[in-house]
């Protein structure tokens, strides 16, 4: 190499100093950075979920856009698809930074990270693309679907040779995980992580059981469905936010560990028998009318814990975080939580109120809001803490927060519209189609809302314009530098 | 938070509620599946049934249609299709898509072969006989 070669290479390895985790100074240990990677991909997939939502949200009006390129199942098996897979990309980079910090060492193998990095991510693009490039049921031939048929149930649409990938995947995580946990320091924060990670993968493992009686089917359908999003995924949003919590406020440990126990016990106390609530109509004893009524009744609470939580440690913080937009996540998850899964779970899981809404709109209405408000809030929450760390500072520049907060609050309040419009839509529905003696047909019934269809579209739109904007506050540098 | 209640106890108290609750719910779900047989229409589930089951499941039905409540909310409940509209007319509705009338919802031709749609039929009139506790409220689903 002559010597201006070396000059060269020399002064591009200074400017890439700030992004080197061996010389960033922000990390504890430098293999939290592999958590960098799993995030991009989270927002990357996140885009795509929101615009395929849009093609949805259009065909809801103009019922023939793109047909027969992209029909509605097709886009909304890449819409709800892609959304848990962002997710658990977002997870699993809040598990390779947070259980090295909680443990206190390296990252068992941040090797692996990187290679199961690679292998989630070319399956699940495989995934995505062989259900927009051929018939689903030709993608079931060529996967070998029969030899063990699990595919085409909700959520769980994936070719069987995907899903045992996310299990190969799932399980190079968390032996990862696990050894790292073992050799180090043993908080209360990365026990509950790694429980919920745990249960994550056990229950999905009922996804391979699809026995040709329907009612059982669906009763085990629910194993995996219910026991993650009001189960064990309820277990690692609570570590999450518990230790953004503790690094952006100082608050004590063990005031926000007590906290997170407490949180995490209502979660399991009221969750697991809850998921009776969804056994009111499918074929299950009438008894789980009671059961289900009255334990998912008090799902919300510890949600609403979520929120006083939030606050309470927020306000009585001892430091001031340069990260301003770390804690308005922090904050946010709390609130929109507590609304969309607390708030519209219970407005129809009583068995007499959700007799007349089963299936209709306002399930869509509580779904939409709970996955933001729980799920992809808590996983913008970490992101934002995290991010700057991975990329050498404290924080962002005040421009660059100030960015994300506005991505922030337009896709928080066109989130909260979309769920207004689906539930007007939705209280229209039942009114019509399943009350009264005339009831309308279901398709008489969708041309007569469909302008709150048009409202919830133009939401999204909303939504989607937040979206990128957040994605604009990753490359606002900004010279001032926030200050504390 | 009180400091007389203390991190031990809220931790004995999510293990001790988790695993009690569990349990429970595995006992109470022995006790459906005991009781299941007397519901779940099991005695007219043939072979015929479980063909119609897996080319619900193959063409993705659930991507637009709810079957008992459960699925997409963008065409019709199709666990009373069969009350509704009868054998007949279920098939020759699936064979005539898509209608292409513009501007309207479209469903995709899925190529079943007159076997096939008497598969699928069969798999429909057997979930319509399993007892929902009297869901949907009326015929329209």
């Amino acid at each position: 190499m002559t010597s201006s070669a070396m000059a060269t290479a020399r002064a591009a390895s200074v400017s890439a100093a700030a992004n080197d985790p061996l010389t960033n100074v922000q990390l504890k240990y430098r293999s939290q950075a592999v958590a960098k990677p799993y995030f991009v991909a989270a927002i990357g997939l996140f885009v795509g979920q929101i615009l395929f939502g849009l093609i949805m949200g259009l065909q809801y009006v103009i019922g023939d856009f793109l047909f027969p390129e992209i029909p509605f199942n097709v886009a909304r098996m890449v819409h709800t698809n892609l959304l848990i897979v962002w997710l658990l990309f977002g997870f699993m980079g809040a598990g390779y930074f947070l259980i090295p910090e909680e443990s206190e060492r390296e990252l068992h193998s941040p090797k692996l990270a990187i290679i199961t990095f690679w292998v989630f991510l070319v399956a699940g693009a495989l995934t995505i693309v062989g259900y927009l490039a051929v018939p689903y049921a030709t993608l079931a031939k060529i996967t070998g679907n029969d030899l063990l048929p699990t595919m085409g149930r909700e959520f769980l649409e994936q070719p069987t040779i995907t899903k045992i990938g996310i299990v190969l995947v799932a399980l190079s995580f968390l032996f990862n995980l696990s050894m790292t946990v073992l050799k180090g320091r043993k908080t209360s924060i990365s026990m509950v992580m790694m429980l919920g990670l745990w249960g994550l993968a056990i229950f999905f493992l009922f996804s391979f059981y699809n026995p040709d009686n329907l009612v059982l089917d669906k009763y085990f359908w629910w194993w995996v469905v219910h026991l993650w999003v009001e189960g064990v995924w309820e277990l690692i949003m609570g570590a999450m936010l518990a230790f953004v919590l503790v690094k952006v406020t100082g608050i004590d440990r063990e005031i926000i560990e007590k906290w997170l126990y407490v949180i995490i016990a209502m979660t399991l106390i009221s969750g697991i028998i809850g998921t009776g609530h969804h056994y009111f109509w499918i074929g299950a004893p009438a008894y789980w009318q009671v059961w289900g009524s009255v334990f998912s009744a008090l799902e919300p609470i510890p949600f609403f814990m979520m929120t006083l939580f939030a606050f309470n440690v927020v306000n009585k913080r001892r430091r001031e975080h340069p990260n301003k937009a770390a804690v308005l996540w922090a904050l946010g998850t709390g609130v929109m939580a507590f609304l969309g899964a607390g708030v519209w779970g219970f407005l129809h899981t009583l068995a007499p109120v959700n007799y007349l809404t089963h299936g209709t709109q306002i399930t869509a209405s509580h779904g939409h809001m709970a996955f933001y408000g729980a799920y992809a809030m808590v996983v913008m929450t970490m992101i934002s803490y995290t991010m700057p760390l991975m990329r050498g500072r404290e924080a962002n520049s005040n421009a660059a927060q100030v960015v994300e907060m506005w991505s922030f609050w337009l896709m928080t309040v066109a989130m909260v519209f979309i769920t207004l419009f689906l539930t007007a839509a939705g209280i229209l529905q039942v009114w019509m189609q399943r009350m009264g003696d005339t009831p309308l047909s279901f398709m008489a019934t969708q041309d007569k809302i469909a302008f709150f269809y048009w409202l919830r579209e133009l939401s999204g739109v909303v939504f989607f314009i937040g979206l990128l904007l957040y994605i604009v506050s990753f490359f606002i540098r900004g010279n001032e530098r926030a200050s504390a | 938070m009180s400091a007389s209640f203390t991190k031990s106890t809220a931790r004995n108290i999510f293990y001790g509620g988790a695993v009690f609750f569990f349990l429970l719910f595995v006992a109470l779900t022995l006790d459906t599946v005991q009781a299941l047989p007397k519901r779940d229409n099991r005695a007219n589930l043939t072979e015929q049934v479980a063909r119609g089951k897996k080319l619900w499941e193959v063409n993705n039905c659930i991507g637009c249609h709810t079957l008992l409540g459960e699925g997409a909310y963008f065409a019709p409940e199709l666990g009373n299709v069969y009350q509704r509209r009868g054998p007949e007319f279920i098939k020759a509705w699936i064979k005539a898509q898509p209608t292409g009338a513009p501007g309207r919802r479209q469903m995709p031709n899925f190529h079943l072969n007159d076997a096939e749609l008497d598969d699928l039929v069969a798999f429909l009139k057997y979930s319509s006989e399993i007892n929902t506790n009297n869901w949907p409220p009326n015929i329209e689903g």
